[in-house]
């Protein structure tokens, strides 16, 4: 089995690392007003959004009226955590020392509090991405996701667990930083999570009496339809959020990692494997964005401090670079990348049926870069 | 009021009422203070007078104190302080900034050229220390020079507002005739005030100004022969507050003599420059800069500041930098800003740097 070291000998990592950082300086270099101008514009399309939104929900008794009402709500909260909320958080506009736009200041409109998933997505995620036992996305502690995870009686149940996540994924996400599975393993100790449940306790508790006590409340006689789009468009948002997320990494193709082949890696290794382990999806400019330009997850890897909206730009060069050192870069249109994880879902639910037998880690090609 | 705004936080959760309403009209925030500009004037060459009138948040200041003026410049907020110049009774409740063009200045220099009624800038609420004692001293010196003329020149007119009956005098410096503002707003104040007396020296001509040369003692007899028993505020540039400061320690007069520094934007080091001392406020930890990231210098004094991954993904080590140029370790740019979130883990420090951590 090749091993994360053997992809690139010590030189072409080294280079190629090179070649990243070039990339990213190239565009830190450049950023400025746009930058700012395209934020704020779409900033202020969420806003509008869902400020109509609301108020069609004032108006739910009339069918048209209430659907229009989801479906603005559902693409503000869209907007609101993937282009805007997730990507400020990363730090993508602290350059601009706006407080609105800060990464330690921003909140979302989801039940999990920004703190926590700071720690969870941004330090743990994004640090040691696509390490088994370490990044705890790759099944988020309830799903078998990995043919290395050990099966166990309990992943039968992983095509039920990955539905009810997806329903309710703002709600997984949230839970997801109490590390339950650890708790429950007695891993960790449930008194470790205090301060990290409190944040969760607060923030819920706003985020749920807006959705489905204040709104429904004020619409009087129709809080009942009220309610029910409020629902509709957090469901909605939640299926969105989980069907872009679980094709960045979880494609059939996309490569993960033990602790050993990663440790003391460098920056070029730490680079390669941000490439190996995600994945983008294809699509047209509006589909970017409403993904939070998380369809280009292997850019998003490299430099999840530039802008998102930078990512399109850099793609050729990236897809350019993975090329010429003979690395792969996945990618396919959603239904094809849903697919290959749905299909991977329902087999890691069942025993492996062989020894496990070595997954395609190798790129058959040439790995000597072309000649510049 | 306050019922129906916690009403209209909590439907707005979790961005809050005012990032709405800013949508409408930036004036409109009720946390933040944000002043639109509705006068522009430029009264020499290197001035420019901002009249700007604040959002409801802003509460009044003390004459002597400054504020901070936020513009975004190319994406970038930038913030420098200014002094307002006007009396703190200000009839219509309205800021008057005097602003001097810096060589090289980026926010006073984008100000000059961008400046227009209309305008909208952020401020803050007003801070500092440099001000009149309450009772009001009998007996008030003013000395300025360059743009420290803002503070003291809000000090005269609020006195002027207040019909102080003692003596108040002004003695500004500028370097030529060209560069002297307020000539005639002075002259109009002190008119039907026999105990005011504005006195403008010029440090470059024989011509022009009421005094020439740079400041002596006999300036200040001529000025104010009363200034043994006055409270003097100085506020200018280095050379002008060392002169006044050894003249009044040779009177032993020292103590009453109140200053403002106003320090010039700190430099940007230069390359491998591992300068300076490191100061942690809110542990009080202070230690000279080693040159490491000041993560691993924290760190090696004993802090456990909170961070991540130690490598500038993550975002977990965000800190405010009070003041102090650091650079980033990931584009090599050094940023000498104040008040500016830093990522500890890849800044390092090239010269006094305070962290509020």
């Amino acid at each position: 089995m090749t091993g994360l070291q053997d992809r690139l000998t010590p030189e072409q990592v080294e280079e190629f690392g090179r070649e990243l950082d070039e990339l990213r300086q190239r565009i830190v270099a450049d950023l400025g007003q746009e930058d700012v101008d395209y934020i704020q514009k779409l900033i202020k399309t969420q806003r509008g959004l869902e400020v109509a939104g609301r108020g069609l929900l004032f108006a739910g008794f009339f069918p048209p009226a209430w659907f229009a009402g989801v479906g603005a709500l559902s693409l503000a909260k869209i907007l609101d955590n993937m282009e805007i909320g997730h990507n400020v958080m990363h730090g993508q506009y602290d350059w601009t020392r706006d407080p609105a736009l800060s990464s330690q200041n921003f909140e979302w409109d989801t039940v999990a509090p920004s703190d926590n998933w700071r720690h969870s997505h941004n330090y743990i995620h994004h640090t040691y991405t696509n390490i088994l036992d370490k990044d705890r996305d790759i099944g988020y502690g309830i799903l078998r996701m990995d043919p290395d995870q050990k099966w166990h009686p309990y992943y039968l149940g992983n095509p039920v667990y990955a539905t009810l996540l997806a329903l309710f994924f703002q709600w997984g996400v949230m839970l997801h930083d109490l590390e339950v599975d650890r708790v429950v393993k007695g891993e960790r100790k449930w008194s470790e999570f205090k301060e990290v449940r409190a944040k969760i306790v607060r923030k819920a508790a706003r985020q749920f009496g807006k959705d489905y006590v204040l709104f429904p409340l004020l619409t009087g006689p129709m809080a009942p339809l009220t309610l029910l789009g409020n629902a509709s468009a957090n469901l909605v948002r939640n299926l969105w959020a989980f069907s872009i997320i679980f094709c960045g990494h979880f494609p059939a193709d996309v490569e993960s990692f033990t602790e050993a082949e990663t440790e003391e890696e460098n920056r070029g290794q730490w680079y390669l494997r941000q490439i190996l382990g995600s994945a983008n999806i294809s699509g047209g400019k509006l589909f970017h964005i409403l993904s939070g330009n998380l369809s280009h997850q292997i850019e998003h890897h490299l430099f999840p401090d530039l802008p998102a909206r930078r990512y399109p730009q850099i793609a050729p060069e990236v897809r350019a670079i993975c090329r010429k050192y003979g690395l792969p870069y996945h990618t396919g249109p959603l239904h094809k990348q849903l697919f290959s994880v749905a299909r991977k879902i329902v087999k890691l639910a069942l025993p492996d049926r062989r020894q496990p037998e070595p997954e395609p880690r190798t790129v058959v090609g040439d790995r000597q870069p072309a000649a510049a | 009021m306050g019922k129906l705004a916690s009403v209209a936080e909590a439907l707005l959760t979790p961005h809050g009422v005012d990032r709405y309403l800013e949508l409408v009209d930036p004036m409109l925030v009720r946390r933040e203070i944000r002043g639109r500009v509705t006068a522009v004037r430029r009264q020499t060459p290197s001035t420019l007078t901002l009249t700007i009138r604040p959002s409801r948040a802003w509460r009044g200041f003390q004459a002597g104190q400054y504020v901070r003026v936020t513009v975004t410049i190319d994406g970038v907020r930038r913030t420098r302080c200014y002094s307002p110049a006007c009396s703190q009774y200000r009839a219509d409740g309205q800021l008057e900034l005097t602003v001097k063009a810096i060589e090289d200045g980026l926010v006073s220099g984008y100000l000059h050229r961008h400046a227009e009624p209309g305008m909208v800038l952020g401020l803050s609420e007003p801070d500092g220390t440099f001000g009149l004692p309450d009772p009001r001293p009998d007996h008030v010196l003013l000395i300025s020079g360059g743009s420290g003329l803002t503070p003291v020149l809000s000090m005269l007119r609020t006195l002027a507002d207040e019909n102080h009956p003692g003596e108040v005098a002004l003695l500004h410096y500028e370097n030529e005739p060209a560069d002297l503002p307020y000539r005639a707003e002075l002259a109009e104040l002190v008119a039907g005030r026999p105990n005011f007396r504005v006195r403008f020296a010029c440090t470059m001509t024989e011509r022009g100004g009421d005094l020439h040369g740079f400041f002596s003692r006999s300036h200040l007899e001529q000025v104010a022969p009363w200034f043994g028993e006055a409270e003097t505020f100085l506020c200018g540039p280095v050379p002008l507050m060392d002169a006044v400061r050894k003249e009044y320690a040779d009177e032993g007069l020292s103590e009453r003599l109140h200053t403002e520094e106003f320090t010039p934007p700190a430099l940007a080091a230069a390359d491998g420059d591992v300068t300076g001392q490191v100061r942690f406020t809110r542990s009080g930890k202070e230690f000279a800069n080693s040159g490491k990231p000041l993560l691993e210098q924290a760190e090696d004094a004993g802090l456990r500041p909170e961070h991540g991954c130690r490598m500038g993904i993550c975002f977990s080590c965000t800190q405010l930098k009070a003041s102090g140029p650091v650079r980033n370790l990931r584009t090599g740019e050094v940023s000498a800003e104040d008040n500016e979130e830093i990522q500890l883990c890849i800044s390092a420090p090239c010269g006094d740097v305070e962290i509020n951590a």
